[in-house]
C-alpha cells in the first residue's frame, strides 16, 4: 500500500488518489464491511427513536443558532473558561496554533506528551512539527496508536483505522511493541495496546485533546469516546492542552441533551457512547492543575461569512455521511487527501482551504443525496457541493490552458447549442451522423474517442436513434393533419 | 385536462421511445398533451457541473416558455429536481424579482411523470399490461429530492401480467451523476458494478425507472457485460397494452 497523503496541499486530485483503493480488493471489502456494519447499527437506532426528525431539526436549529451568534458564545466561553482556571489563546491559522502548543509545551519542558481525539491537530499537522522540535508525540486512542505505529494515517473520522483489518494490527503490534508471539486475538491485541499505553498514562505529564463540545454557559469542554482513553489522558496529566475549532461551541450545558443523542446514534450507532467526559478549568488537587484552551480559526470565519456554504460549520463530525456515501464505500478517506474524508471533507477541505487546493474535492461525488439524508444536523451537502463546483468553475475559466479544456469546450457549446431549438435539432442531426460510423450493426457504440472514452472504459452506449423526439412529434402532426 | 410536455434534451435525442410512450398513456388517460418545440435543456448538466452562468439562461428559458402552461410533465426525475431545488437560488442569485414570481406561480404545475399521474390525474390503475418480471431502481433524484415514495410501485403494482422483483439495497446510487461519470470515471464505474450486482440479482428481464440516465448507465454496462436483461422507462411499461406493446429495444 501506498503511504497515503493527507496534506491537502500535495494530495493529488481525487480521481487519482482514488485509483491505488480502487485496484485493492482487500481495501474495498474491508471498508465495504465496516460501513456496511455501523450503517445497519445506525439504521436500526435511529429507527426506534419517534421523534428522530424532531430532534434532527433541534440540532440543526441548535447548531445553526451558534453560527450566527458565534462571536458572543466565543466571547462567554472564554469569559467563562478564564474564570474557572483555564488559559484560552486564540489561533489564526494553523501555523499560529502550533507556535502557541509548542510554547506551552516549552514552559513545561515537556519532552513528549500524550494525545486523545485530536482530529483537529492532524488538521494543523501538529505531530510531524512537534517531532522536529524535540517533543515526541504520542497517540492514545487504539485506532491513531495503529496507524501511528503502523506509519499510516486515517481513513475515517470515528472510525480512524476502518481500512486496516485485524491480522494487520497484529503485524504492526509485532513489530513495534516488539512481541513476536502475539496472535490477532483481540484480547491479546487490546491487552498489548493496553500495557503500552499504562506506561504512557503514568509518566508522560503533559496532554493535548481535542473536543466535541465547548460549553459556553459553563466555559467547559467536552469529549466522547469509546475506550476511557481519552478519560486517562484527561485526568492523569499535570497539564492539558486542548485544541478545538471555533464552530465547536454549543450554548448551554443543556443542549448536551439533543447533540449526544444525535451523536451517538449517527456516529455508531449506540444510544449513547461509553464515555463523556466534562471539564470546567482547574480544580485545586484534582485532574489537571493547568488548563489550555486554543481556539483555531485557520479558515472558519471566511467559511462563515459565506451564506450557502456557512453551513459546513454545523458540523459535528459523527461521520454518518460518508458510511452512506456511495462514493466513499468504494474509495474509502485515504483518495480525498484530508484528514477530512467523505462527503463532508470534500465541502469542509477546499474551503478550509480558501478553495486554493482540493478542488476536485467538489466533483467527487454523483449528488446521490444519502449524505444530506443522514446527516444528523441537516447539513445540505449536495447543494453545497454545486456551490463549490461553481466556484471552481468561476474560478478556472478565465485561465488560458482551459479554454481548449474539452470540458470547457463542451459546456460553452452545449449552451450555445442550448439556447435556440434550431441550433438544438441541427446538433441532434450531426450527433446521429458522426456518432454513425462508431456505431455497431446492433445500433450500440463500443467505444468513443478523446474525452468518451472514459465513458466506454466499461460502459457500451446506445446510438442516437434515427428519429428524435421532436421529429416524430412533427411527422405526427403532419399526418393527422392530412385528410 | 390540457398538459404541456418538457421531454429534456436527452430523452429528445436518445430515447424518443419514452417520449413516444408517455403520449400515448396521456391521450389514453385523456389527457390532451401539448409540445412546444421551442424547449431544449434545464440545464442540469451546466448547474451540477458548475457552470451557474449557463445553467442560469437555460433556467430563465425554461420559466419564460412554460409561464402559460397549464401543467408541465416530465418523465425525468433528475430533471424535475433541477427545476425545484436549483432554480430558485439561480433566479435569486443570477435573475431579477419578475423572474422569480413567474417562476414561483408556474412551479406548482410542474410534474415529474408518475407524481402526475398519480396525484393529478389520480389513477393508479393506467390499465397497462406487461408480461414480464421487472424490477425498479429507484433513482436518487425521485428517491431523495422528489420523494416520490410508493408512487412507481403502485403503479408497476397495477399493470397486468407484471411481475415485480424486489431490488436490495434501493437506496443506493448507480454511479452515473452525469460528468460525475467521467470525471470520476473509475470511481463511477465500481458504484455501477456494486449496483448491477443487485440489479442482475433479482433475475429480472427489465429494470425500469423514472429516470432514463441511470437507465443508459445500466442499460450500458448490462450491454457490456452482454447480460440478458434489459432496461426500459416506467413510462414504456404503462403505456403497453396486449394490442400495442411496447417496443422493446
Ligand atoms: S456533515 Fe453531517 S453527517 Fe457528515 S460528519 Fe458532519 S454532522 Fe455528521
Amino acid at each position: 500500500m501506498i503511504h497515503p497523503v493527507l496534506d491537502p496541499k500535495l494530495a493529488p486530485p481525487f480521481p487519482k488518489a482514488a485509483l491505488p483503493v480502487l485496484r485493492n480488493p482487500q481495501l474495498r471489502k474491508n471498508v465495504a464491511h465496516a460501513t456496511d456494519v455501523i450503517t445497519s447499527k445506525r439504521g436500526r437506532l435511529v429507527a426506534e427513536k419517534d421523534d428522530w426528525q424532531a430532534l434532527r431539526d433541534a440540532a440543526s436549529a441548535l447548531r445553526a443558532h451558534v453560527l450566527e451568534n458565534l462571536g458572543t458564545y466565543l466571547e462567554q466561553f472564554e469569559e467563562r473558561c478564564t474564570a474557572a482556571g483555564g488559559v484560552v489563546h486564540w489561533a489564526a491559522d494553523a501555523a499560529e496554533a502550533r507556535e502557541i502548543i509548542l510554547n506551552i509545551l516549552r514552559d513545561e519542558n515537556a519532552s513528549e506528551v500524550i494525545k486523545i481525539k485530536t482530529m483537529t491537530s492532524a488538521e494543523i499537522q501538529l505531530n510531524p512539527f512537534l517531532a522536529q522540535n524535540g517533543i515526541e508525540p504520542h497517540e492514545t486512542d487504539l485506532a491513531e496508536i495503529i496507524l501511528q505505529l503502523g506509519k499510516d494515517e486515517p481513513s475515517h473520522i470515528v472510525v480512524p483505522a476502518l481500512h486496516v483489518n485485524r491480522s494487520q494490527v497484529r503485524d504492526i503490534f509485532a513489530r513495534t511493541m516488539h512481541l513476536p508471539d502475539l496472535s490477532d486475538n483481540p484480547q491479546e491485541l487490546t491487552a498489548a495496546a493496553r500495557t503500552y499505553l499504562r506506561k504512557k498514562f503514568l509518566t508522560v505529564p503533559t496532554a493535548i485533546s481535542g473536543a466535541n463540545f465547548l460549553i459556553a454557559e459553563t466555559g467547559g469542554v467536552s469529549v466522547v469516546e469509546s475506550e476511557g482513553n481519552g478519560r486517562m489522558c484527561l485526568t492523569l496529566p499535570r497539564t492539558m492542552i486542548t485544541l478545538a475549532g471555533i464552530e465547536k461551541v454549543i450554548p448551554r450545558y443543556r443542549d448536551l441533551e439533543i447533540m449526544l443523542q444525535v451523536l451517538a446514534r449517527s456516529a455508531t450507532g449506540e444510544r449513547m457512547n461509553p464515555y463523556t467526559s466534562l471539564w470546567t478549568g482547574v480544580t485545586k488537587g484534582d485532574g489537571p492543575q493547568r488548563f489550555h484552551v486554543v481556539l483555531l480559526d485557520n479558515g472558519r470565519s471566511d467559511i462563515l461569512q459565506r451564506e450557502r456554504e456557512r453551513q459546513t460549520l454545523k458540523c459535528i463530525r459523527c461521520a454518518a455521511c460518508m458510511n452512506a456515501c456511495p462514493v466513499y464505500r468504494q474509495t474509502g478517506g485515504h483518495a480525498y487527501g484530508s484528514v477530512y474524508p467523505g462527503p463532508i471533507g470534500a465541502i469542509l477541505t477546499p474551503q478550509l482551504m480558501k478553495m486554493e487546493y482540493a478542488q476536485s474535492l467538489p466533483y467527487a461525488s454523483s449528488l446521490c443525496g444519502a449524505c444530506y439524508e443522514v446527516c444528523p444536523v441537516k447539513i445540505n451537502i449536495p447543494e453545497v457541493l454545486i456551490d463549490l463546483r461553481a466556484k471552481v468553475t468561476d474560478q478556472e475559466r478565465n485561465e488560458e490552458r482551459r479554454f481548449f479544456d474539452p470540458l470547457y469546450l463542451g459546456m460553452r457549446m452545449a449552451n450555445k447549442v442550448f439556447a435556440s431549438a434550431g441550433r438544438f435539432q441541427a446538433a441532434q442531426r450531426m450527433m446521429r451522423i458522426g456518432l454513425k460510423p462508431l456505431t455497431g450493426k446492433d445500433g450500440w457504440i463500443r467505444s468513443l474517442p478523446a474525452y468518451g472514452a472514459r465513458w466506454t472504459m466499461t460502459r457500451d452506449l446506445r446510438g442516437v436513434p434515427q428519429q428524435s423526439f421532436r421529429e416524430w412529434w412533427t411527422s405526427r402532426a403532419n399526418g393527422k393533419a392530412k385528410p | 385536462m390540457r398538459a404541456s410536455l418538457f421531454i429534456t434534451c436527452y430523452n429528445d435525442t436518445l430515447f424518443p421511445e419514452t417520449g413516444r410512450a408517455v403520449v400515448t398513456l396521456l391521450e389514453r388517460l385523456g389527457v390532451e398533451v401539448e409540445f412546444r418545440p421551442a424547449q431544449t435543456c434545464c440545464g442540469q448538466m451546466h448547474a451540477n457541473t458548475g457552470f451557474r452562468g449557463e445553467a442560469f439562461s437555460l433556467a430563465k428559458q425554461f420559466v419564460r416558455l412554460y409561464a402559460d402552461a397549464k401543467a408541465v410533465v416530465i418523465p425525468s426525475s433528475s430533471c424535475v429536481a433541477m427545476i425545484r431545488d436549483q432554480y430558485p437560488a439561480l433566479i435569486d442569485e443570477l435573475g431579477n424579482q419578475d423572474l422569480r414570481r413567474d417562476f414561483d406561480a408556474l412551479l406548482p404545475r410542474v410534474h415529474e411523470f408518475s407524481e402526475f399521474v398519480v396525484d393529478v390525474l389520480q389513477v393508479e390503475n393506467v390499465g397497462a399490461y406487461f408480461p414480464h418480471r421487472v424490477t425498479y431502481h429507484a433513482s436518487c433524484h425521485g428517491l431523495r429530492a422528489l420523494e416520490l415514495g410508493d408512487r412507481p410501485f403502485r403503479l408497476l403494482k397495477n399493470v397486468e401480467g407484471l411481475d415485480l422483483a424486489p431490488l436490495d439495497h434501493l437506496d443506493r446510487c448507480c454511479g452515473f451523476g452525469g460528468t460525475f461519470s467521467v470525471k470520476n470515471a473509475e470511481v463511477s464505474s465500481a458504484m455501477m458494478t456494486a449496483k448491477l450486482q443487485d440489479v442482475l440479482a433479482t433475475r429480472a428481464e427489465f429494470c425500469t425507472a423514472l429516470d432514463n440516465s441511470c437507465l443508459m448507465h445500466l442499460g450500458g454496462a448490462m450491454h457490456r457485460e452482454f447480460a440478458a436483461m434489459r432496461t426500459i422507462h416506467m413510462a414504456q411499461i404503462l403505456a403497453s397494452t396486449r394490442e400495442h406493446p411496447a417496443e422493446v429495444l
